[in-house]
């Protein structure tokens, strides 16, 4: 399967994202110049982190507008994967792709750390090669990663499963101390109803090899090969 | 020749003196027009022109076997690191715009050091920072200082991607009126590509690329850089205004720009603006060059060509291209969505003339312009400082604490407790090449593709140098080095970050003359040269100048980068060796400027010294036991002495330690006694033997001193438990600058 990796000006992490999913696993991918409109060549989209437009204005609000984003929605509404990492989260957010917004973290500062982040779901296309209540060590990156919506939006979320990963500490608990931002329920990672479209403030991408810490963020890059892998042999 | 008149208004605004003036005059054989005085002022201040430092800097080693290009010759000396690899370093400081605004100034110093870094044709690939402010604790301006400078270096960074993974956080009452803000940038070359900031013929062309002009930071180098200050409000306008976001999309076009055939050379715009890089970039050529300033992009109405070419406008390169490939180069920066624009032409010829439109606005030779005069002193040790030098830094006896105790205290020092604090606001991971993460001796950097990998570091204790500035700049390099060693590199090259006081003055010119004379013999006994450095002088407040604080920046080099070391201790029974001494404990004479007599007795006296020859056998012993696989923890003693090397040993390891002999009746200096060209290491209990033999072949004295294990750290019978040390060392940042 082919990863296409979009870049907007200010992207930061495509070119780790392409690695981690090129080198490391091994699969056929290419960036994406935002003002491509033709990304019919990819099997996989992937919003990588970054700066999109210095996040003036609000984090992904300008980038929302870049003209790739209607053809990563049309891809995105015939059920094809898109995964937005940390600043591509935001963008999918303000696209109006997955619900909520993210905001300035609860304590006002930035944040770069390892979290553990606890799988909620094992059965989705980005968690199927991880078992449930597993947990995964990645680093986070952001100013902004505070999820935030209202009170029905929320149970909306929550209630059809939305959510596929928290911060969690060590042994999978959640709790005030290990919530790096502020997210309501500890939520690093959503998904779309449909379940195609994930948005998550950890970068995967930044676990990829032991040398620089740790393999936990294959995983879901993995999962993703394997579920549209099984989706194109149908 | 009639005497010259120019107001005292005019020279001062410029800062140059009467002298210096009249020098011009007489260079020129004409008095100079008011443009050209602007010219002057800005190349011939002490930021761009180095004229208190330069014959010192000419001291400084610059050879090595790895040198691709030599200091001086481009903006930073070029290091071969093998597979077609090399590195471009260099530090900056952004101390007077980041007293007077601190997060642009920290935020715009971050930039401008890494513009000087790509505009070699090097993907920048770490920042670090070494920081010094006032004491913290229960002073809100000081508080208001680092947190501004922080938030300016997370903000502006993050932003343009590049992982942050070092530096220093160091408070003192010397920096109590004059931060010191100086930010360092490590860049890769790929394929020997470097990028000269040169044009290379006649005909090329001097476009203009990224940010438009503005009025801001108009006499930054020649006013806020080049003299002391006072009335910081006054100063506000000299302060530049940074765009991350700009600086990123510009590091791209940029390092797309050089793969075009026919852009021949790169010049970052960075004090003194258009100025410095235009007519730097002429001199480098030995070519002439035609500036038109109605041709630079403005962002506001009404400029003079006089403000169009001082300009400090921030996120602006040069580059010299040839006509057939201007074209490809407005395209390319169109892509990016970034103005590019023609403004000037090299020729042959020995002259800068400045157009606006079709009027001549100046015509002057470039040689006066860019030999700014030389002031070499050579001035005697002050009196007050032998009188602190025979000071016994023993004087105070054990304070009436217990020393585990002390050692709580001393832990939760901010410049000793963790700095997470700060490194946790800036990103250390991205571009995926973090092997060790900042919070240890040095970070460690692989280099994807090959096997090899980078430490970094840098340094400096400037009680040290203030005390001896020989001696201190020897152990400034020392410790950089030995680092490097505790993580298992080799080091290969130095960069470094000259803060000092007013240099008219007596007592900074023996600080200086002797700083570069310990950084001299230090480089050499390393056999490392000093490929780039910045002098930032004037450092001063209320007539009272900081600790000299040569700050050294050092790379080193890794075959395997997975032969590695961290600080943290790894596994109950492991025994705790001590290289470098062949007994435990410190001496009195050892608390000489250190951080214990600093925090019990508000004191720094004392005489500190450093065996640089020990030193360099002692880190070979820590590289060659790494790389033979024995060393499961190694950690440099440094402020706090060993104490708080194994303390911290222990902290981050997350488990406890005991050193065993009983502690002497000056148990303070045994503890956090300072004597250089120590490391503690820890090695599984079989393996200590196979140390000592190769200690034995390097001749470095080496004694074990305990064992890892518990959940206490215990020194002879005075015991913390594992918890109250980590407390007060991870929290103890935050509560001293917080509260």
């Amino acid at each position: 399967m082919k990863f296409g990796v979009v870049v907007f000006p200010g992207t930061w992490s495509e070119h780790d994202t392409f690695y981690a999913v090129h080198d490391v696993l091994d699969q056929p991918a290419r960036l994406i110049w935002h003002k491509e409109t033709d990304i019919s060549d990819c099997d996989a989209i992937v919003l990588p982190g970054g700066f999109s437009y210095g996040d003036y204005l609000r984090c992904g609000a300008i980038a929302r507008f870049s003209p790739v984003m209607d053809s990563v929605k049309r891809f995105a509404d015939s059920g094809g994967p898109v995964m937005g990492i940390c600043n591509g989260f935001q963008v999918l957010c303000e696209a109006g792709l997955l619900p909520g917004a993210l905001v300035r973290n609860e304590h006002l500062e930035f944040r770069c750390e390892w979290v553990n982040l606890r799988v909620e779901r094992a059965d989705t296309s980005f968690t199927n090669t991880a078992s449930g209540g597993q947990l995964l060590r990645v680093p986070i990156s952001h100013g902004e990663g505070n999820w935030q919506a209202d009170d029905v939006t929320v149970r909306r979320v929550e209630d059809g499963g939305q959510v596929l990963l928290r911060y969690a500490d060590a042994s999978g608990n959640l709790s005030p101390d290990t919530n790096p931002n502020g997210s309501i329920n500890s939520i690093a990672g959503i998904v779309n109803e449909r379940g195609n479209v994930l948005g998550l403030m950890p970068h995967p991408e930044k676990a990829c090899e032991e040398l620089i810490g740790g393999t936990d963020g294959n995983v879901l890059f993995e999962s993703m090969i394997r579920s549209t892998a099984a989706t194109l042999a149908t | 020749m009639p005497a010259p008149t120019v107001s005292q208004a005019t020279l001062d605004e410029i800062a140059l003196s009467r002298a210096e003036y009249e020098a011009i005059v007489d260079r020129l054989g004409r008095a100079p027009g008011g443009l050209e005085l602007g010219l002057f002022g800005a190349l011939w201040s002490e930021h761009c022109g180095y004229k208190h430092t330069k014959p010192l800097l000419r001291r400084l080693p610059g050879e090595s076997n790895r040198l691709l290009v030599a200091p001086g010759a481009e903006n930073a000396g070029v290091i071969d690191i093998g597979d077609g690899l090399a590195i471009a370093m260099k530090i900056e400081s952004h101390n007077h715009p980041s007293a007077v605004e601190p997060l642009q100034g920290a935020a715009t110093g971050v930039g401008g050091i890494v513009r000087d870094i790509f505009a070699m044709g090097a993907r920048p690939i770490a920042l670090l920072d070494s920081l010094r402010f006032g004491k913290p604790q229960g002073d809100s301006h000081i508080q208001h200082l680092l947190h501004g400078v922080v938030g300016g270096i997370s903000w502006y960074g993050n932003c343009i991607g590049i992982p942050n993974i070092g530096g220093e956080t160091w408070f003192d009452d010397s920096y109590a009126g004059n931060p010191l803000v100086n930010a360092m940038c490590v860049g890769l070359i790929e394929n020997a590509r470097i990028v000269s900031a040169t044009a290379k013929k006649p005909g090329d062309l001097l476009v203009l690329v990224g940010a438009d002009t503005g009025r801001d930071g108009i006499h930054g180098a020649s006013g806020l850089a080049s003299r002391t200050f006072e009335e910081q409000a006054e100063m506000r306008s000299a302060v530049q205004v940074g765009n991350p976001f700009l600086e990123k999309v510009l590091i791209e076009a940029c390092l797309e720009a050089i793969d075009i055939p026919g852009v021949n050379g790169m010049q970052d715009c960075g004090a003194a603006g258009l100025t410095s890089a235009a007519i730097e970039m002429a001199e480098r050529s030995g070519m002439a060059l035609q500036v038109d300033v109605s041709k630079v992009p403005r962002r506001e109405e009404g400029m003079t060509p006089y403000e169009v070419m001082l300009s400090e406008s921030q996120e602006r390169m040069l580059l010299a291209v040839e006509k057939r490939a201007v074209d490809a180069v407005s395209e390319l920066f169109e892509k990016w969505d970034l103005d590019a624009t023609v403004i000037g032409e090299f020729h042959s010829g020995t002259d800068v003339v400045v157009f606006d439109g079709e009027e001549k606005v100046s015509s002057t030779p470039i040689e006066p312009l860019t030999s700014a005069p030389e002031y070499p002193f050579d001035a005697p040790k002050p009196g007050w400082l032998a009188e602190l030098q025979s000071t016994d830094p023993g004087r105070f006896g054990t304070p009436d604490v217990s020393p585990s105790d002390a050692l709580l205290k001393m832990l939760a020092s901010p410049n000793i407790a963790s700095k997470r604090p700060v490194f946790r606001q800036y990103d250390h991971h991205v571009q995926t090449n973090t092997v060790v993460e900042p919070g240890g001796d040095a970070a460690v950097l692989r280099l994807k593709g090959t096997v090899r990998g980078i430490a970094v570091s840098t340094d400096c204790n400037g009680r040290l140098c203030y005390l001896d500035p020989r001696a201190g700049a020897q152990a400034a390099v020392a410790e950089a080095c030995r680092n490097l060693a505790c993580v298992g590199a080799e080091p290969v090259a130095l960069t470094d970050g000259l803060n000092f006081g007013d240099p008219e003055t007596e007592s900074v010119q023996y600080q200086l003359t002797e700083s570069i004379e310990g950084m001299r013999e230090a480089a050499l006994k390393f056999g490392v040269p000093v490929v780039s450095g910045n002098a930032s002088l004037y450092n001063e407040s209320a007539g009272t100048a900081i600790y000299p604080t040569p700050i050294i920046g050092a790379l080193g080099l890794f075959e395997d980068v997975t032969k590695h070391a961290t600080i943290s201790f790894k596994d109950a029974g492991d025994a705790i060796l001590l290289l470098g001494r062949s007994e435990t404990w410190d001496g009195v004479g050892n608390l000489a400027g250190s951080e214990f007599n600093a925090v019990f007795n508000d004191d720094a006296s004392g005489q500190p010294g450093i065996d640089l020859a020990l030193e360099v056998r002692v880190q070979e012993l820590c590289r060659r036991a790494i790389r033979a696989g024995l060393v499961k923890s190694a950690h440099d003693c440094s402020e706090g002495g060993l104490a708080v090397a194994v303390a911290e040993s222990a902290i981050t390891g997350g488990i406890g330690a005991t050193v065993e002999s009983p502690l002497p009746e000056r148990w303070n200096a045994a503890l956090f006694g300072e004597g250089q060209s120590r490391i503690v290491i820890s090695v599984e209990a079989a393996n200590a033997e196979q140390l000592r033999s190769i200690a034995a072949e390097l001749d470095v004295p080496v004694v074990q001193i305990g064992t890892v294990g518990g959940t206490n750290i215990t020194f002879g019978d005075s015991t913390v438990s594992h918890e109250a040390a980590a407390d007060a060392w991870e929290n103890g940042f935050e509560r001293a600058t917080s509260a």
